[in-house]
This record gives structure tokens, C-alpha cells and sequence, in this order.
């Protein structure tokens, strides 16, 4: 039984001040979306409004007369993540079997290894040369993916949810004369389904709202992913627009600006801010698990 | 039968065959030790970078040292102090706030029914999966001066609109709001959990006692989930040179005005890499950061490991 020592009194106000601060919470981005839905004139008018003072489609009108930027990003981000996490999953949790596994020999000297990198790093310039001056990986869909690729904190979190897996279950496989990678492919991966869910999604959460790796590396228009590409309109609208007068041939002036960039905003954020929440209980379960046991 | 014989065999080869289970699960994990040394290890050679006088065309190699010039330029320019007092002042408002808050909001979410904890838990994750990009984008639209949101409302009151852009003085404090409004949600969950596993006889008896509501909190709740945050204000205190990028340069849309209160190492180091000008002088603040970083990360786990062994990371 949960102690419910306060009666009424005491649910009623929280009730209020939690509904107060859900409002207060969400009323920034009901913002995006009506200023997404006003005209031009309205906002010169009055102001951004919480509600459009004139409901108009105008601005998602214009993006999709010239979508192709919209578009191009939505496949940069959706391969990034589709092919990052399962390539990051698949050696995180192989690298996380390893240090978790009693008899392997250098299990504390890998451990280590991996764990050392959550203390101390070369910090952004070198990373930074490396990548862009060594490794040539600049504007390639290659640096958006492989820097992500193995963190200490991820192979660390697998090795805890692997370490419950009973070593008896695997010296039985020993004794059938399977080697350690069909041991791993058939016995271990079946058994941490629900920890690989939940790291998985970290993961995908982590490359889908990524901007930092596209904000040092890509130049190039098609390899923009989403985040970068909201970004880059943030701070200059002007290209933006110059791009669409020119695709679609209208007068710069009829445009409308801000509602386009919000609109811009809507379709590149929106459909995944309603994907996520659904698997909220799996970010709470990875984060608490994470912060509590490092 | 079976088992003897396999024990038997175990044991004329146990050291042949423990070698070779032990080289095996080695490949298995290799790839990802090759690409943690190649982007974590190979960089960390790469702070050399910091006593050199670097230029691109040159390479790390052909470019002159510098000695400790590069740490010199940066430590002389008022810059070391601003950004240094900024991401310690800031990070600690934030820890702070974040703290009292989150534990507020749990304390006020374990009197609700199941029904409403469930929904305003999803409300208040929520700006937990909205990024910092699309977070400007939202702030814009409060603080924007010809149309934004605040200024209108300032506008009803008779009040001078506000140029948030570009006065510095409201910051610290908007940026304490615009911290709490997206990792609030998060940490009071956390704390939530906390709360849902202390025993509940504790508060029968505290209540067949006379405590009073905020008698049981004091008494009861806080001591009772000290460890967790004892725990995670001293794994935050261990971070407090890093700053979050996205929330630093995004959300003050990197307007130079405010440097003098929103700029932070991380942000500082961006502008001087991406401005090309000093990139000695971008890895020696750099190097600063990770160094201060490390001993603050070993200080805070040792201090973990007096308050409560078990807790201590290593």
C-alpha cells in the first residue's frame, strides 16, 4: 500500500500546481505550432500569439511545393540512425559480453580500457583533426556514424544486465562444442532481448538528435541531417528562402517567413517527438539503471 | 559420466583451453576496442597538439612547438577567467535548482493517484526528447523582441519590452528556467523511484507517532533517500567544468553580448577550432578542461567512496 497520509486537500493543490507546470512546460512549443498555422500580417500585427489569430496553411503550403531539402534530411537522419544503432548496439554488446564474462582472462584490464574513456578524453580540437585531417572523413555519411559508434557508457551498462547471465548455461554450451561466436549469436543475444531494447533506444535517441557531429563535419546540402539542417534555418532564414524563390519561382516578399520556419521545425521534429514518449519506460529504465549503478 | 570425462580433458588442457577461450572472447570484443583507441585514445596523444604552435598545413608533427606559450595566451586573456566562472557558476545554480526541485516534484507526484502520476510524468519528460536545436526554437518565441511571447505580455502591463538577446543580465536566471524545464522531468522520476522503494511501515509508524506531513518528509523521506542524492549531486559536481553544449550556444543563439555571462569552456573552444585563428590556443583551453575535468571526477568518486563505499564507481 502507498501511505497516502494527505487527504483530499493536499491532491487537490498538487493536482493544480502539476497541471500549472505541465502548462508552463509544454506552452513553449504549442508556440512552434501556431506560429507555424499564422500569416504573415498577423504576426507583424500582433505578435506571436499562443493560438493564430488567422488559421493558415500557408507556410506548410509553400514546404511542400519544395520539399526536397525536407526530405533529403529525413534520409540522412533515418539511415544515420537505422545504421548506427544496429552497428553500435552489435559491438557495444559484443564488447560488453567480453568484460562481462567471470573466466575471461583480462577482464579488469579491459574494463578499464573502456572505462577509463568516461574520465578523460584529448578533448574537441584533437578529436577534430583527427577526424577532418587524418581520417578525411569530412562530408561523408561516414563521420555522422562512427564517432557515435562504441561508448564506454553504453558497453558498460550491457555489461551489467549480461553479467546476470549464468556462466553455467554457457559451459553446458561448451560441453556441445560451440565456439564463443555461435554461444554469443544463439545463447546470449536471445536472453538480453529487453536490455538490448532499452540500450537500442538510447542509442537511436542519441544519432537521431544529433547536430554536434554534422556542426563540425558536414558542409555538404545532402548530407544535412535534421537537427542541423533546423539549425542552420535558425540562423539563416535568408538562405532558406533565397533557395525556395528560386526553386519555386515566388516573390520573396509573399513568403511567409517566420511560419515557414516553424513550419520547417513541426514536420523535421515533430513526428518523432511523438514516437519517443511511447518508449519512455525504457529511457527511464536505462537512465535510472546508468545513473544509480555507474 | 559425460561430466567427469569433460572434466577430465578440462583439466590436461585447462591451460591450452583457458588461453584460448580467453583469445576468443578477446576478438569478440576487438572491434570495439580498436574503435574506442582509435576516437578515445588516439586523441588523447593528440593534446601534444596544445603545446605546438599548430597550423593545418603543417600537421601536428611539422608544427612548431610552443612550449606553455599557448597556455600563457590563453591564461592572461580575461577569457580563462570569464568562461571558467561561468560553467562552475552555472552548473552549480543548475545542480542546485535541479535538485531541490526534482526532489519537490517527486515528493509532490508520490501524493497522487497512479492514474495522474502517469500522466503528468509523461508531460514533464517530455522536453526530455526535444533537442536543444528545437528548443531555441520554442525560446525564440518567448524571447524574440519585435514579436515574441514575453514581451507581448510585457507589452499588456505597460512594461518596456525586453531585449533578451542581447542583455546579459537575465540569464543566469533564464537559463536556470530553460535547464529545469527539459532535465526536471527526468530527475524527479528518478527520484520518484527512490521514494516508491522505501518501506511504507516506516510511515505508519511515523504517523502512529503524530508526525506531521512535513515532520514524516523531514524525518523519514529525506534520510532515507540521501544516498541517491548525495550520489547524484556528487556524480554532477564530478562534471561541472563540462557544459551542455546545446542549451550554451543554441538557446542564446550564440549572441555575443552575452558572452560575458552565457559563454562556457565548451562553447569557448568551439568558436576559437571553428574560427581557425588559434587552434593551439583552442587545444590548450581544451586540455584544461579535461585535466580540471579528470581531478574533479577522481575528487568527487573519492569523496563517494568515504560517504558510502558501495556507491563509489571504482
Amino acid at each position: 500500500m502507498k501511505p497516502t497520509i494527505g487527504n483530499g486537500f493536499y491532491k487537490k493543490n498538487i493536482g493544480i500546481i502539476f497541471t500549472a507546470v505541465s502548462l508552463l512546460l509544454v506552452i513553449p512549443v504549442i508556440y512552434i505550432v501556431s506560429i507555424s498555422f499564422s500569416t504573415n500580417e498577423d504576426i507583424i500585427k500582433y505578435g506571436y500569439k499562443l493560438l493564430p489569430v488567422s488559421f493558415s496553411t500557408s507556410a506548410y503550403r509553400y514546404l511542400f511545393k519544395d520539399f526536397g531539402q525536407i526530405i533529403n534530411s529525413y534520409i540522412v537522419s533515418i539511415t544515420v540512425t537505422v545504421l548506427g544503432t544496429i552497428v553500435s548496439l552489435l559491438l557495444s554488446t559484443m564488447l560488453g559480453y567480453t568484460i562481462s564474462r567471470p573466466d575471461y582472462k583480462y577482464k579488469k584490464g579491459v574494463t578499464f580500457y573502456v572505462f577509463f574513456t568516461m574520465l578523460f578524453n584529448g578533448g574537441l580540437v584533437p578529436s577534430y583533426i583527427l577526424v577532418s585531417n587524418i581520417l578525411h572523413l569530412r562530408n561523408t555519411i561516414w563521420v555522422l556514424i562512427l564517432p557515435y559508434l562504441i561508448n564506454a557508457w553504453y558497453v558498460i551498462l550491457l555489461k551489467g544486465f549480461l553479467a546476470s547471465i549464468p556462466l553455467s548455461l554457457i559451459e553446458s554450451a561448451y560441453i556441445d562444442n560451440a565456439g564463443e561466436l555461435r554461444i554469443f549469436f544463439s545463447i546470449i543475444i536471445p536472453l538480453s532481448k529487453p536490455a538490448l531494447a532499452s540500450v537500442g533506444l538510447l542509442i537511436a535517441f542519441a544519432y537521431w538528435n544529433d547536430w554536434w557531429l554534422a556542426m563540425l563535419y558536414i558542409e555538404k546540402q545532402n548530407l544535412v541531417p535534421l537537427q542541423y539542417l533546423l539549425y542552420s534555418i535558425m540562423t539563416n532564414l535568408q538562405f532558406l528562402l533565397e533557395k525556395m524563390t528560386a526553386n519555386i519561382k515566388v516573390n520573396r516578399a509573399e513568403l511567409p517567413a517566420e511560419p515557414i520556419r516553424m513550419a520547417m521545425c513541426v514536420l523535421a521534429a515533430g513526428p518523432m517527438l511523438f514516437v519517443f514518449p511511447f518508449f519512455q519506460r525504457y529511457f527511464v529504465k536505462g537512465l535510472t539503471v546508468g545513473a544509480v549503478k555507474g | 559420466m559425460k561430466k567427469a570425462g569433460f572434466n577430465l580433458l578440462h583439466i590436461n588442457y585447462k591451460a591450452g583451453y583457458e588461453n584460448k577461450k580467453s583469445f576468443n572472447l578477446f576478438l569478440i570484443g576487438l572491434p570495439a576496442m580498436l574503435l574506442l583507441f582509435l576516437f578515445q585514445y588516439v586523441p588523447m596523444f593528440g593534446i601534444i597538439i596544445a603545446f605546438k604552435d599548430f597550423k593545418f598545413n603543417k600537421g601536428i608533427f611539422g608544427s612548431d612547438w610552443a612550449g606553455l606559450s599557448n597556455f600563457k595566451f590563453f591564461f592572461t586573456s580575461e577569457k580563462a577567467f570569464i568562461v571558467t566562472r561561468n560553467a562552475i557558476g552555472l552548473n552549480a545554480l543548475f545542480i542546485v535548482f535541479g535538485t531541490v526541485v526534482a526532489i519537490a516534484f517527486a515528493l509532490m507526484l508520490f501524493e497522487l493517484g497512479k492514474k495522474m502520476v502517469k500522466i503528468f510524468q509523461t508531460i514533464l519528460f517530455f522536453p526530455f526528447f526535444i533537442s536543444w536545436v528545437v528548443a531555441s526554437f520554442a525560446f525564440y518565441a518567448l524571447l524574440n523582441y519585435e514579436y515574441g511571447a514575453l514581451n507581448n505580455i510585457f507589452e499588456i502591463f505597460g512594461l518596456d519590452p525586453v531585449n533578451w538577446y542581447f542583455e546579459s543580465g537575465y540569464w543566469p536566471f533564464l537559463l536556470v528556467l530553460i535547464y529545469l524545464w527539459k532535465n526536471v522531468g527526468y530527475s524527479s522520476i528518478l527520484y520518484y523511484t527512490g521514494l516508491m522503494g522505501i518501506d511504507s511501515s516506516y510511515y505508519e509508524s511515523a504517523k502512529i507517532d503524530g508526525a506531521s506531513k512535513i515532520q514524516q518528509i523531514r524525518y523519514v523521506t529525506i534520510p532515507l533517500l540521501a544516498p541517491i542524492i548525495i550520489l547524484l549531486f556528487i556524480l554532477n559536481v564530478g562534471r561541472i567544468f563540462y557544459s551542455d553544449f546545446g542549451l550554451f550556444y543554441f538557446v542564446t543563439r550564440d549572441s555575443a553580448a552575452l558572452y560575458n555571462v552565457t559563454d562556457v569552456i565548451d562553447t569557448y573552444v568551439y568558436r576559437a577550432l571553428k574560427s581557425s585563428t588559434d587552434i593551439g590556443m583552442a587545444a590548450a583551453s581544451g586540455l584544461y578542461q579535461s585535466l580540471v575535468g579528470f581531478i574533479m571526477v577522481l575528487a568527487s568518486n573519492w569523496f563517494i567512496s568515504r560517504v558510502s563505499k558501495e556507491n563509489a564507481m571504482f
